[in-house]
């Protein structure tokens, strides 16, 4: 009943993609990039964070589909709770409000 | 029902369950249902965090020169190292090194440990510079939102305290899995528990992942 083994290599190939993006994010942080510096950092945390679940978490070699279905219903109630948050918060200001 | 596999890891198959394959994957599976209800509850926290500074883009300002970066960055490296020896821990059970498998929990415990040590000196100096709202707060800030600056602290504490706290929990669950592991509990046949801990320990780094650019590099450059 032993599960698929992943070789070890392909941990130590993760990690250290997971090292050099944190480099790159905390390099990042010490250049100006106008407005682009908050996207960029959560769009390398986004990336890191794949390879955990994907890697780490073995989803990318999860045969049953319910864990699939769990994963994704996760990101789905995210998106709802921040996603469309954001969306009010970040463009209130566009356009202006009748009276005042 | 009882093929040659279920037979060696007979001792380890609960009575509800057909063999080990449903086992597992019942154990999987639960797992990754408590972690999204957790992913949730972080991200509530989270999404608190981003609408404030949004709405009080200043004070947070304010408050983010307060964070240690190097000590923020040094914890990530922990974290990500951590991650490593403990799916390097997963591994070992699943190949049926014992000693390798013992060597990595207690890795990855040290990791953990050394974590909470460096976030236990953040708390220590921002007792010390009195940014902890409440009757210790003495932060001299002439000029700034200081009610928003508090709100700022008082997010922080709260979802990196809740942060520590879940791996707190994990390091005393790897405690127990090391001398589990030690007495020669998992075999390849039987290592649900290190797998699921593996999960519980990976969602704890993915949301330090998160909190290290939002908490400490985002507000280092004007934007």
């Amino acid at each position: 009943m032993s599960e698929h083994v992943i070789a070890w290599k392909t941990y130590l190939w993760v990690w250290l993609a997971l090292m050099a993006l944190m480099a790159i994010t905390a390099f990042l942080s010490t250049v100006d990039l106008g407005q682009w510096n908050t996207p960029v950092a959560l769009a390398i945390g986004v990336v890191k964070a794949l390879l955990v679940v994907f890697f780490f978490m073995h989803v990318r070699y999860e045969s049953q589909k319910m864990i699939w279905a769990v994963v994704v219903a996760g990101v789905v109630w995210l998106f709802i709770m921040m996603g469309l948050t954001m969306t009010d918060m970040l463009t209130r200001t566009w356009t202006g409000v009748p009276g005042h | 029902m009882h093929g040659s596999t279920e037979v060696v890891a007979g001792h380890a198959l609960e009575h509800h369950f057909a063999d080990m394959g449903q086992q597992r994957a019942a154990a999987t599976l639960g797992m990754w249902v408590f972690l999204i209800t957790e992913v949730l509850f972080f991200g509530g926290m989270i999404t608190a965090y981003l609408v404030y500074r949004v709405a009080f883009y200043d004070a947070w300002k304010v408050g983010s020169e307060h964070m240690e970066f190097w000590k923020g960055t040094i914890n990530t490296v922990l974290l990500l190292c951590s991650s490593f020896t403990m799916v390097l821990a997963v591994w070992a059970s699943q190949v049926g090194k014992k000693n390798l498998l013992v060597l990595f929990l207690c890795i990855t415990m040290l990791f953990g440990i050394g974590f909470e040590a460096v976030k236990g000196v953040e708390y220590y100096n921002h007792f010390r510079e009195g940014s902890v709202p409440g009757q210790f707060w003495h932060l001299d800030i002439e000029g700034a939102d200081v009610p928003h600056v508090q709100l700022f602290f008082v997010i922080y504490f709260v979802i990196t305290g809740f942060h520590a706290l879940h791996l707190a929990i994990g390091i005393g669950i790897l405690g127990v899995l090391a001398f589990q592991a030690w007495k020669g509990k998992f075999t390849p046949y039987y290592n649900n528990p290190i797998e699921i801990t593996g999960l519980y320990w990976h969602f704890v780094d993915i949301v330090w992942i998160f909190l290290y650019p939002l908490l400490y590099l985002i507000s280092r450059k004007h934007t």
